[in-house]
C-alpha cells in the first residue's frame, strides 16, 4: 500500500488479483503472460461500449500526440489505430515510407527520432523487418505500437481474433482453433498462436507443406495438410490471406489448386460444427481462401473483428501509454 | 462516534494496522446505507425513475446494497449498474500504473432519469467529475445525485454530496480504506491510517 499520488484515497483493485500492465510497449505477444492478454481483452470489452454512446469519444489520452508510422501501407490497420486514437482524444499524424525522409536514405532510427522532438508520446509501426519494433522501442522513449513487423508479430491482430472468439464463444481455454493458408509468410498466425496457446486453446496449422512446415510444430502446434480431416473437431477457423505480394511462384502450383485443397468451400463448411467461426483477417481474396457467399454468412465474424479491432486498439494506446507517462 | 471493535484479527494485509482508528464496523456501515436509503426513497417520489450507479471499485458494491435497501423499504427495486470513470480521468499520468478500466452498465434510455452514483469515499471530487462527464457521453439525465459512504473533505472542485453515511475530518495525508465482505473478503469496515 505505498502511497500513490497524493489526490489519490485508498481505491484498490477488488482482493482478487488483477494483473497490472507495466510495459511502454507492445512489440508482440511472445514476451506477455496469459493474464496480461486477458486484462487487454477485458480492458478492451470495457472500451468496445465506447462505440454504442451518444459521445462516442472519451478523454482518457487527451493531449497526446500519435504518429502512424507505415513504412509498408496498409488500410484496415491504420485507419482502426487512427480511430482509436481519435476516441481517446489523442491527436494523430499519418506517415507512409513515401511521404517521409526514408525515401532521401534517412535511417528508421532517424526518423522516429525526428517524430519524438516533435513530441511524438506513440508511434504505432507498420514495417517490412522483422524486428523493427523492437529496435526502436529500445531507442526511443515514446511508446512503440507493433502493427506488423515482417513475418514477426502483429500483436492486435492476435488480440482482436483472440478477443473475438472470447466474446462469441464465452472462453479461450479448451477450444480447437485452426489456422488455415499462409503461415510461413504470416505475422498473424505467429503472433496468434502465441496468444492462443497461452490462453489455453489447442491450435492446428493446416495448409501445403510449402507454406506450413514441420517446424512450427516446436511452438506447441499441431500441423497437418488434410483440411478435410480437421474441420469436424474445429471450433474456430482462421483462414488466412494468400500474400501475392510475398509469394514467389514455387509455393504452389496456382490458385485454383490452392482452393481446390485448402479454400473453405461451402461443401466443406458442411462438416463444421453448428457454432463453429469462420474468421478472417482481410482483406479477403474471395473464392481462394473462402468462398464468396459463405464469408457473408451468419457464420462468418469478418467485420465484427473489424469493430472489436477498434476496442482492442484502443485499451492498447490506453495501457501503454498510461505506463509511459505515468511517475516513477 | 462510533463503538470501537478490535481490528479484524486476520492475517490478512489488508487488514488495518495496529493502532489504526476503526470508523465504522459493519453494523454502522449498514446503518448508514440504510439511513442514505430512506433518504433517496423521500427525495424521489417516482422511483421507477431513479437508477443506482456504482463508481469502481466498491461503489458498485454500494449501489448494489443501496438498492435492495430501496426495494425492501418502497417495494420499488431500482436499477443497479456501474459506470467507469478510468477512462474519464485527466490524471492518467499521475498514477504509477493506469487504472483498470470497467465495464459501464447504464440503462438504456437516460432521458427522464435521476442517476444516483455512488461512491466508498468522497475525496478531491474529482472521481465524481470523471464519474459526470462519463454518463453526459452516453445521454442527458433529468439530474444526477451523489451517496458518499464517506465524506473526508479536501475538495478540489465545487463538488458535494446529497447523500452521506458519515462525515469524516481528516489531515490530507491521511488514508481512507473501505473494506466489504462481498468484495474484499473481510468484514465490512473503514478504518484510518496515516499515509
Amino acid at each position: 500500500m505505498s502511497a500513490a499520488s497524493p489526490i489519490q484515497h485508498q481505491k484498490s483493485a477488488p482482493s482478487v488479483p488483477a494483473a497490472t500492465w507495466t510495459h511502454k510497449d507492445l512489440v508482440g505477444l511472445q514476451d506477455l503472460t496469459a493474464e496480461e492478454i486477458t486484462l487487454v481483452l477485458d480492458t478492451a470489452a470495457a472500451f468496445k461500449t465506447v462505440g454504442t454512446r451518444d459521445v462516442k469519444k472519451v478523454p482518457a489520452l487527451r493531449g497526446q500526440t500519435l504518429v502512424n508510422f507505415f513504412v509498408e501501407s496498409s488500410t484496415r490497420t491504420r485507419v482502426s489505430f487512427e480511430l482509436a486514437a481519435h476516441r481517446l482524444s489523442a491527436d494523430v499524424i499519418n506517415v507512409s515510407a513515401s511521404s517521409s525522409s526514408l525515401t532521401k536514405g534517412e535511417t528508421l532510427k532517424d526518423t522516429a527520432k525526428v517524430f519524438e522532438a516533435n513530441h511524438a508520446d506513440i508511434i504505432v509501426l507498420r514495417h517490412s523487418s522483422a524486428g523493427a519494433s523492437q529496435f526502436l522501442a529500445e531507442r526511443l522513449d515514446a511508446s512503440i505500437i507493433n502493427a506488423g513487423d515482417g513475418a514477426h508479430e502483429h500483436p492486435t491482430q492476435a488480440l482482436l481474433d483472440t478477443f473475438t472468439i472470447r466474446e462469441k464463444l464465452g472462453r479461450v481455454s479448451g477450444l480447437h482453433v485452426a489456422i488455415v493458408g499462409d503461415i510461413l509468410f504470416s505475422r498473424v498466425a505467429r503472433s496468434n498462436i502465441h496468444a492462443l496457446l497461452k490462453l489455453g486453446a489447442k491450435v492446428t496449422l493446416v495448409g501445403p507443406s510449402t507454406l506450413v512446415p514441420r517446424v512450427f510444430e516446436q511452438m506447441g502446434v499441431t500441423v497437418t495438410h488434410d483440411l478435410d480431416a480437421v474441420l469436424p473437431t474445429a471450433d474456430v477457423v482462421n483462414l488466412l490471406r494468400i500474400q501475392h505480394e510475398r509469394q514467389r511462384k514455387e509455393y504452389f502450383p496456382s490458385l485454383g489448386e490452392y482452393t481446390a485443397l485448402f479454400g473453405l468451400t461451402k461443401q466443406r463448411a458442411e462438416h463444421l460444427q453448428p457454432g463453429a467461426l469462420i474468421m478472417h483477417p482481410g482483406p479477403v481474396n474471395r473464392g481462394v481462401e473462402i468462398d464468396s457467399d459463405l464469408a457473408d454468412s451468419h457464420r462468418s465474424v469478418i467485420l465484427e473483428q473489424v469493430t472489436n479491432g477498434l476496442a482492442v486498439r484502443m485499451a492498447v494506446l490506453y495501457l501503454c501509454a498510461g505506463v509511459r507517462t505515468s511517475v516513477p | 462516534m462510533n463503538s470501537t471493535p478490535t481490528p479484524p484479527a486476520s492475517p490478512s494485509p489488508d487488514a488495518p494496522a495496529p493502532g489504526a482508528t476503526i470508523v465504522l464496523d459493519q453494523a454502522a456501515i449498514g446503518r448508514c446505507l440504510k439511513r442514505i436509503a430512506h433518504e433517496i426513497i423521500e427525495r424521489n417520489p417516482d422511483l421507477t425513475k431513479v437508477a443506482l450507479i456504482g463508481i469502481p471499485s466498491r461503489g458498485i458494491e454500494i449501489a448494489k446494497r443501496l438498492a435492495a435497501y430501496i426495494a425492501e423499504f418502497s417495494g420499488t427495486a431500482p436499477f443497479a449498474g456501474v459506470v467507469d470513470v478510468a477512462m474519464h480521468r485527466d490524471d492518467l499520468h499521475r498514477h504509477r500504473l493506469p487504472p483498470r478500466v470497467e465495464r459501464t452498465i447504464l440503462p438504456h434510455d437516460l432521458e427522464d432519469l435521476t442517476i444516483v452514483l455512488t461512491d466508498d469515499v468522497l475525496f478531491s471530487g474529482r472521481t465524481c467529475r470523471a464519474a459526470m462527464d462519463s454518463i453526459s457521453s452516453f445521454g442527458r439525465p433529468a439530474r444526477i445525485q451523489y451517496a458518499a459512504l464517506i465524506d473526508r473533505g479536501h475538495r478540489e472542485l465545487p463538488i458535494r454530496a446529497d447523500y452521506v453515511g458519515k462525515n469524516l475530518p481528516t489531515a490530507h495525508g491521511q488514508r481512507v480504506h473501505v473494506r466489504f465482505e462481498a468484495t474484499d473478503g473481510i468484514p465490512d469496515s473503514v478504518w484510518m491510517s496515516l499515509a
